[in-house]
C-alpha cells in the first residue's frame, strides 16, 4: 500500500518545523516514529498534502532530572524511555507502559511525543502520564505553553495542540516512593489493548488512568476519589467504569470493557499495595 | 527527490518519490528481494531491517527519512566467502523456518536483539521476537535458534 502524494520536508530545527506548520497549516503533519501516521496514510484515512519529518531534531531527545520533574524530550523513543534509569526508578509505569507499546521494532522507532500527539484513547502511554500527572510543553510561533495532561486530549485522535504549534517536551513528576501497576488486556502480543489501566498510589497521590476506555485517553476520577478516601482496591475497582464512554468493536462490547477496566484496576491496585 | 542510503556497506542514490517506502527502495530500486513485504501494516515484522544498527520495520518507514543512514538486511549478514552470520547458522542448525517467509526479518530482528541484550533467556527471546509473525507456527525451533546464537555470541 503506498501513500497519496505529498511533498517532503526534513526539518533542522525546531524553528524551521514551526515556520513549515506556520506556512501551511492543516496541510501539513509532523512525523516522527511514524508508525501512527504512515498507516493512517496507507490507508489513505490520512492524505496531508506536506510531511514534515523531525526525526533529525536531535536537541529533543533527553531525559533529564529537573529537580521534583523529569523532563523528556518529545522526540525520545520509545526503547531509550523503557529502559532509562531515571524513568524507571522516578516513574515506574511510564517506563513500563512503554514497554508495552508495540514490539521492539516499533519501540526503536516511536517517540514520546508521537504516542501523545496522535491523541489516541488506544495507546497505552497517555494513561500513564494521566495517572502521574504530566505535563506538556507546547511550542509554536509564539513561544513555548505550558499544557495540564487534563486538558490534553480534546477529542478522538485531537489534542490541545494548535495547527502551528508542536509538541516539544513531556514533564513527568517523581514520584520515587510511590507504587505502582501497569495492567493491558489483549488479545495477542503486540496487539494494542482492548482495555489497560495505569496506576499510581503514594500517601497522599492517587492517579488512575484508562485505555480504550472513551474518546480520549481517560482519567478515572471516580476510583482516585475513592482511594484518597481510603478504599480498599475491591472497592476502589468497582468503580472504574464510572464516567467512561468504553467504544464497542469487533474486539469487545462496551459492557465486557467495563468489565475489563474493573477486573483491571482491581489487580493493579493490588499489585501497588492497596 | 534524491536519497542516498548506504545499503551493506555499498552506498546507494536513486532518484525517488517521497512516498516511497524503505521497504520499495530496498526491493525495487537496490534490488536485494531477501526482505519481504508481508502485512504492509507494521505487524508481521517480515520486512524488518537494522537501520543504523536497530531492528525496524521497513514499510512503515519513508525511504526519503533514511537519507544519509545505513541499513542492513539478510544480504548482508553472511561474509563475502558465503559463511553464515552465527544466528544464520543457528537457525539452519536447529531447523528454525519451514516456508522460511518469515526468516529474513526475524534474523535481523534476532541480530538486533542480541546486540541489545547479552544475556537472553527463553522468556527475553519470545518477547523479544513479538514483533515477528509465524505462521508455520514453528516458533519452538526459532527461540532453541536464537538462544544458541546468543550463547555463542558470549
Amino acid at each position: 500500500m503506498i501513500p497519496a502524494k505529498f511533498d517532503f520536508i526534513q526539518a533542522d530545527s525546531v524553528d524551521a518545523a514551526i515556520e513549515a506548520l506556520t506556512e501551511h497549516g492543516d496541510e501539513a503533519k509532523l512525523i516522527a516514529g511514524g508508525h501512527s501516521l504512515l498507516p493512517l496514510m496507507k490507508f489513505r484515512l490520512a492524505t496531508p498534502a506536506y510531511i514534515v519529518d523531525i526525526n533529525r531534531l536531535t536537541d529533543l531527545k533527553y531525559v533529564r532530572d529537573s529537580g521534583d520533574h523529569l523532563s523528556i524530550g518529545a522526540l525520545t523513543r520509545h526503547c531509550e524511555i523503557e529502559k532509562n534509569e531515571m524513568v524507571t526508578s522516578n516513574a515506574g509505569v511510564l517506563a513500563q507502559a512503554t514497554h508495552n507499546v508495540g514490539d521492539p521494532q516499533v519501540r526503536h522507532r516511536g517517540t514520546i511525543g508521537g504516542a501523545i500527539a496522535h491523541g489516541d484513547p488506544a495507546s497505552d502511554i497517555p494513561s500513564a502520564l494521566l495517572a502521574l500527572q504530566a505535563t506538556v510543553v507546547a511550542r509554536g510561533p509564539e513561544g513555548e505553553r505550558v499544557i495540564s495532561i487534563d486538558d490534553f486530549f480534546t477529542g478522538f485522535l485531537e489534542t490541545d495542540l494548535r495547527e502551528d504549534e508542536m509538541l516539544t517536551e513531556v514533564r513527568v513528576p517523581k514520584l520515587p516512593d510511590a507504587k505502582w501497576s501497569f495492567q493491558k488486556f489483549n488479545r495477542r502480543a503486540q496487539d494494542w489493548a482492548i482495555v489497560g489501566a495505569s496506576i499510581v498510589c503514594s500517601e497522599n497521590h492517587a492517579g488512575v488512568g484508562l485505555v480504550n476506555m472513551s474518546s480520549v485517553p481517560f482519567r478515572s476520577e471516580a476510583v482516585e476519589s475513592a482511594l484518597l478516601d481510603g478504599a480498599n482496591a475491591e472497592e476502589a475497582g468497582d468503580l472504574a467504569a464510572e464516567g467512561t464512554e468504553a467504544p464497542t468493536d469487533l474486539n469487545a462490547s462496551k459492557g465486557y470493557r467495563e468489565h475489563l477496566a474493573r477486573v483491571l484496576v482491581r489487580r493493579g491496585l493490588q499489585e501497588a499495595g492497596r | 527527490m534524491e536519497v542516498s542510503i548506504e545499503i551493506n556497506g555499498v552506498e546507494q542514490s536513486h532518484d525517488v518519490e517521497p512516498r516511497m517506502l524503505l521497504v520499495q527502495y530496498i526491493r525495487e530500486l537496490a534490488g536485494l528481494t531477501g526482505t519481504n513485504i508481508g502485512c504492509d501494516t507494521s505487524s508481521c515484522g517480515a520486512c524488518t531491517v537494522l537501520l543504523d544498527g536497530e531492528s525496524v520495520k521497513s514499510c512503515t518507514v519513508l525511504a526519503a527519512q533514511v537519507d544519509g543512514m545505513e541499513v542492513e538486511t539478510i544480504e548482508g549478514l553472511a561474509d563475502a566467502d558465503g559463511v553464515l552470520h552465527p544466528v544464520q547458522q543457528a537457525f539452519h542448525e536447529c531447523h528454525a523456518l519451514q516456508c522460511g517467509y518469515c526468516t529474513p526479518g526475524r534474523v535481523m530482528a534476532s541480530v538486533s536483539l542480541i546486540k541489545e541484550n547479552s544475556s537472553l533467556a527463553e522468556d527475553d527471546v519470545r518477547e523479544g521476537l513479538e514483533g515477528n509473525l509465524c505462521r508455520c507456527t514453528g516458533y519452538h525451533n526459532i527461540v532453541k535458534a536464537v538462544l544458541q546464537a546468543s550463547e555463542a555470541a558470549t
